[in-house]
């Protein structure tokens, strides 16, 4: 940033408008975008789906799809207009300038070679002989914190997690020197834990690199933590822009602040308040002509929004804000769900539990290659209830909802019980009213729903299965499902493709209830949902909660979600309980020391993650997990040898929160106190 | 903003809901009609079509008749393609025999089609053993050339029109299969898949209706590509004496009859039979390979 005023800044968007063709029409899906990033800087560009974050990527790099183009403005990077380089300059630009991490690191790294090849290969396109590659590879993946690189360099891309690989994507990128790092979502699809290391990863290396940051994310936490500047993006249009902290704090564009509100934030639970969320659907590209792209859906739209399209202007502090009412943010009214009044406490205290898991065990293969999947794994739900299932990936958790879905068939020994009566481990020997009692929403609507059948087919097969229903009773049915989640039958003849990401939620939940469910696993409901789209199905799910009192087990790996919805919360590791109990309780502490780990991972809004304990080491593998306390392999809090060969017993409080752990309960790590929210 | 929008936006509103199937049929259909390949090859199938349908009623002669006072007179006014051993006009046993081999080739094609595809949904729904098994023994069928199981089979039976239908289409049936099954492993692991079996549904429903849709499309592909080798196989059985059977005008069974005088230089007896078998699988594998473009946007 100070040197902005004598280099030009390392990358410079002058009124960037890209469009794409389709079907013979041009679709706007930037519209006169302008920032700039200064030597050093890191620069976070937030936006939902479909606003045009990832075409700012592609259109630096000129790496657009052939059906779209830069139909104005200018992208400069280090003060040289993209569009003027010719092959030679572009292709050296790519090479040394500007470098790119993408989403998935699986797919950006070839599978058929080393590690070591592909990084070396990097110092080879710049120039070293090949033993000096494969030696500056090996210290660039130190850098990247890859503890014994060499040993990494020898593997192939499916032998390493997901967090390794983006590492080695990171160390890649970063083998160039480049002036220009984008990151495009480059934590999407990585655990709590891993996203919070690749988050810290980023934060050091920009200081060791000095290479400037473009930060592209859905994830609001993320960039308040890693960002000094962000841009908001909202159908192609930048809306809002200044210092991350002020920004955030208070913001001065409402789509802004309506997404900072739609966050389930530490203190909002399902039965104080609804989430906020923000009314209607981003509008299709191209599709606003007149006024303000977001006086649609703006509680603070008047006749002027509608009229006239705002200028971006400076409100003070280095910010600017698209809007007409920049100083009137503040009193942007509340948008959610309804009044909290209407949902009910939960819990029947006396009811017998709706679920009942006894000593669910999972092995898959055989010794010595077995893998424990899940061990010993007991918990109970009351009707009603929400039982949060929290761990990072390969803990179980999955297999865990499978199990008692009959996907999968537990070990022999394992027991579950649905309102008292034994669930068999096949879903064709279970009862048709277990059946119906247990449902499910998957993490992803596109997987989950059949895109070759319409919504009338989607819910109302469900509905003649599982509710019985036939002729005018179905259809009668299949209408008041679609009115419980809040769509109409105007969506009826649609298919999956014709919906948006939220609605396609919607469709999944209504079809999990179609034959008056007990229990409902929701299985990552709202991780492939954007965060205004994730409020409204959270605020959903809890209503229907309140309204027919069905229990649902939440898998989940995003803290936020789980605090909102959870009555209590179990933590697995490696498939082993460590710490269940009531949310409060175990959101408070004492915690074992990994939900402590977990809960200091999350990123919030606020910025701060100073207190943030580090894991160290990768999960151990499943096929030779360690002896005794399955955590010690990185346990911050380890008090010694009894660690390492005695496994601690699950012990419970007088409130029923059990925690897994050597140390007494008074030296366990408790919850900072809250920050108001 | 009703019909501009990008497919993949998930902004898109109601308005244009219920014409969701049309959309894309329309989708796939321009493609095709924009495509000259695909244009090219379906004129050449229409043609023919028309010629098996409708070719007995407006071609100058008799396929059948035989004229033993103009036999092997080349080209001419008289007749445009000459006349075969037994005098019988070729131009008009050309257009003729286009209907046996029209008629075996497809129902050929849907039998093999047909029991492919439940042998690729099976083995790829159940895997394990199933899967382990049938496809053993698919592979065992498949090392074999195809043409000589066939040969086999037929010689075993006897040849018979509906006989060569079921051989061929038996025949085909492994490579279907194979495409099948590759396809219906991709679907197998998606959510809706477990959805339904979480919802009680059997095996035959979640194959037939829950996976069958979605893999409708490589399943047309691969049935159009087996219609190209099904004429080509039975062009060849024909030829060799087990396909059709005298005194059909069919293009193989034609060659069969008269190679022998090429050496005579009656070249006339035999090019036209084999342009025309060419040209019809041609025709179809411009069709089957526009298909599998437009198919996969």
């Amino acid at each position: 940033m100070k040197h902005a005023e004598i280099a030009p800044p390392v990358l410079e968007l002058r009124d960037v408008s890209v469009s794409y063709r389709v079907r013979g029409r041009a679709v706007p899906v930037l519209n006169g975008v302008s920032l700039s990033l200064g030597k050093g800087e890191v620069y976070g560009l937030v936006g939902e789906s479909g606003s045009g974050k990832s075409t700012v990527a592609l259109a630096v790099q000129r790496v657009l799809p052939p059906n779209g183009h830069v139909s104005g403005g200018q992208a400069l990077v280090n003060g040289r207009d993209v569009a003027a380089l010719d092959r030679a300059a572009l292709r050296r630009m790519r090479a040394r300038d500007v470098a790119m991490v993408f989403q998935d690191p699986g797919r950006a790294l070839n599978p058929s070679l080393t590690i070591g090849r592909q990084v070396a290969e990097v110092f080879e396109i710049l120039g070293s002989p090949h033993g000096e590659a494969l030696r500056r590879a090996e210290s660039m993946l130190e850098r990247v914190r890859i503890s014994a690189p060499a040993r990494v360099m020898e593997r192939y891309p499916h032998q390493l997690s997901g967090g390794m690989q983006q590492r080695v994507v990171i160390a890649m990128a970063l083998a160039k020197d480049p002036s220009l790092l984008i990151l495009d979502e480059p934590t999407t699809g990585l655990d709590a834990t891993i996203e919070a290391e690749i988050l810290d990863l980023v934060d050091t290396l920009r200081r060791e690199f000095g290479a400037s940051i473009l930060f592209i994310s859905h994830n609001l936490g993320a960039i308040a933590g890693l960002c000094d500047r962000v841009g908001v993006l909202y159908a192609g249009r930048l809306v809002e822009e200044g210092p991350v902290r002020s920004l955030f704090r208070a913001p001065r564009h409402p789509y802004t602040a309506g997404l900072l509100r739609c966050l389930p934030r530490p203190g909002l639970r399902k039965d104080l308040s609804p989430l906020d969320t923000i009314p209607g659907f981003p509008p299709a590209p191209g599709s606003i002509v007149a006024g303000c792209v977001f006086a649609p859906r703006c509680g603070l739209a008047d006749d002027l929004c509608r009229r006239v399209d705002p200028p971006l202007v400076p409100t003070g502090e280095g910010r600017l804000s698209r809007c007409h009412y920049a100083d009137r943010v503040d009193r942007l009214p509340h948008a959610g769900g309804r009044p909290a009044a209407l949902r009910n406490a939960s819990g029947e205290v006396d009811a017998p539990p709706v679920l009942e898991l006894d000593g669910l065990s999972k092995t898959y293969g055989v010794a010595p290659y077995a893998v424990h999947a899940l061990r010993d794994v007991s918990l109970r739900l009351m009707p009603g209830e929400t039982l949060g299932l929290v761990g990072e990936s390969g803990s179980g958790k999955s297999t865990l909802a499978h199990a008692l879905l009959g996907l999968v068939a537990p070990d022999a020994g394992s027991r579950m019980a649905l309102d008292g009566a034994a669930l068999a481990a096949e879903v064709r020997r279970r009862s048709p009213e277990q059946i119906k009692t247990l449902q499910i929403v998957f993490q992803n609507p596109d997987s989950a729903l059949n895109r070759s059948h319409t919504v009338r087919r989607l819910i109302g097969r469900a509905v003649t299965r599982l509710g019985g229903l036939a002729g005018a009773l179905r259809e009668a049915q299949v209408t008041r499902l679609l009115e419980a989640v809040r769509l109409t039958a105007r969506q009826l003849g649609a298919r999956p493709r014709q919906l948006s990401g939220g609605m396609k939620q919607r469709v999944a939940v209504a079809r999990a209830f179609a034959g008056n469910p007990r229990l409902v696993v929701c299985d990552e409901p709202t991780s492939a949902l954007d965060v205004s789209v994730q409020a409204a199905i959270l605020n959903l799910l809890a209503d229907l909660q309140a309204e027919r009192r069905v229990a649902y087990l939440l898998i989940s790996h995003d803290l936020g979600v789980v605090r909102y919805l959870s009555d209590w919360i179990a933590v697995l590791y490696l498939g082993r309980l460590l710490e269940v109990g009531p949310a409060a309780n175990v959101l408070d502490g004492p915690h074992h020391p990994y939900t402590e780990a977990l809960l200091s991972a999350a990123p919030s809004v606020a910025g701060e993650r100073s207190g943030r304990i580090r894991l160290t080491g990768a999960i151990p593998s499943g096929v030779n997990p360690p002896a005794g306390c399955l955590f010690h392999t990185r346990c911050p809090r380890r008090i010694g040898p009894i660690c390492d060969t005695e496994e601690p017993p699950l012990v419970a409080d007088a409130q029923g929160h059990a925690i897994r752990c050597h140390l007494p309960r008074e030296k366990l790590g408790r919850a900072p106190a809250l920050a108001p929210a | 903003m009703s019909e501009g929008m990008p497919l993949a936006d998930p902004a898109v509103p109601m308005a244009a809901a219920p014409a969701g199937r049309e959309e894309k049929g329309r989708g796939v259909a321009g493609l095709l009609l924009r495509s000259p390949a695909f244009l090219l090859g379906a004129a050449i199938l229409l043609f023919w079509t028309a010629c098996a349908l409708f070719a007995p009623s407006f071609v100058p002669y008799d396929p059948f008749a035989d004229d033993l006072l103009n036999t092997l007179q080349p080209p001419s006014a008289e007749h445009w393609f000459g006349t075969d051993q037994l005098g019988r006009d070729v131009f008009s046993r050309v257009l003729v025999g286009a209907r046996d081999i029209l008629t075996i080739a497809p129902l050929a094609t849907i039998v093999g089609t047909v029991a492919g595809t439940a042998i690729g949904l099976i083995t790829g729904y159940f895997g394990g053993w199933v899967d382990a098994v049938i496809g053993r023994l698919l592979e065992v069928m498949l090392s074999l050339p195809l043409i000589i199981v066939a040969l086999l089979v037929l010689v075993a039976l006897g040849p018979s029109t509906p006989t060569v239908v079921v051989v061929v289409g038996l025949v085909f049936a492994p490579l279907v299969a194979r495409t099948v099954r590759a396809a219906v492993l991709t679907e197998r692991h998606l959510d809706y898949v477990a959805a339904a079996a979480v919802r009680g549904e059997g095996a035959p429903y979640i194959m037939i209706a829950e996976i069958l849709p979605n893999i409708l499309p490589p399943i047309i592909v691969e049935g159009t590509v087996r219609l190209g080798y099904a004429i080509f196989t039975i062009a060849s059985l024909s030829f060799l004496g087990f396909g059709v059977q005298p005194p059909s005008p069919d293009w193989g069974l034609s060659i069969a009859e008269n190679y022998g005088v090429l050496v005579g230089g009656f070249w006339w007896t035999v090019v036209f039979d084999t342009a025309a078998t060419a040209s019809l699988i041609v025709g179809v594998n411009l069709v089957a390979e526009s298909l599998q473009r437009a198919l996969a946007e």
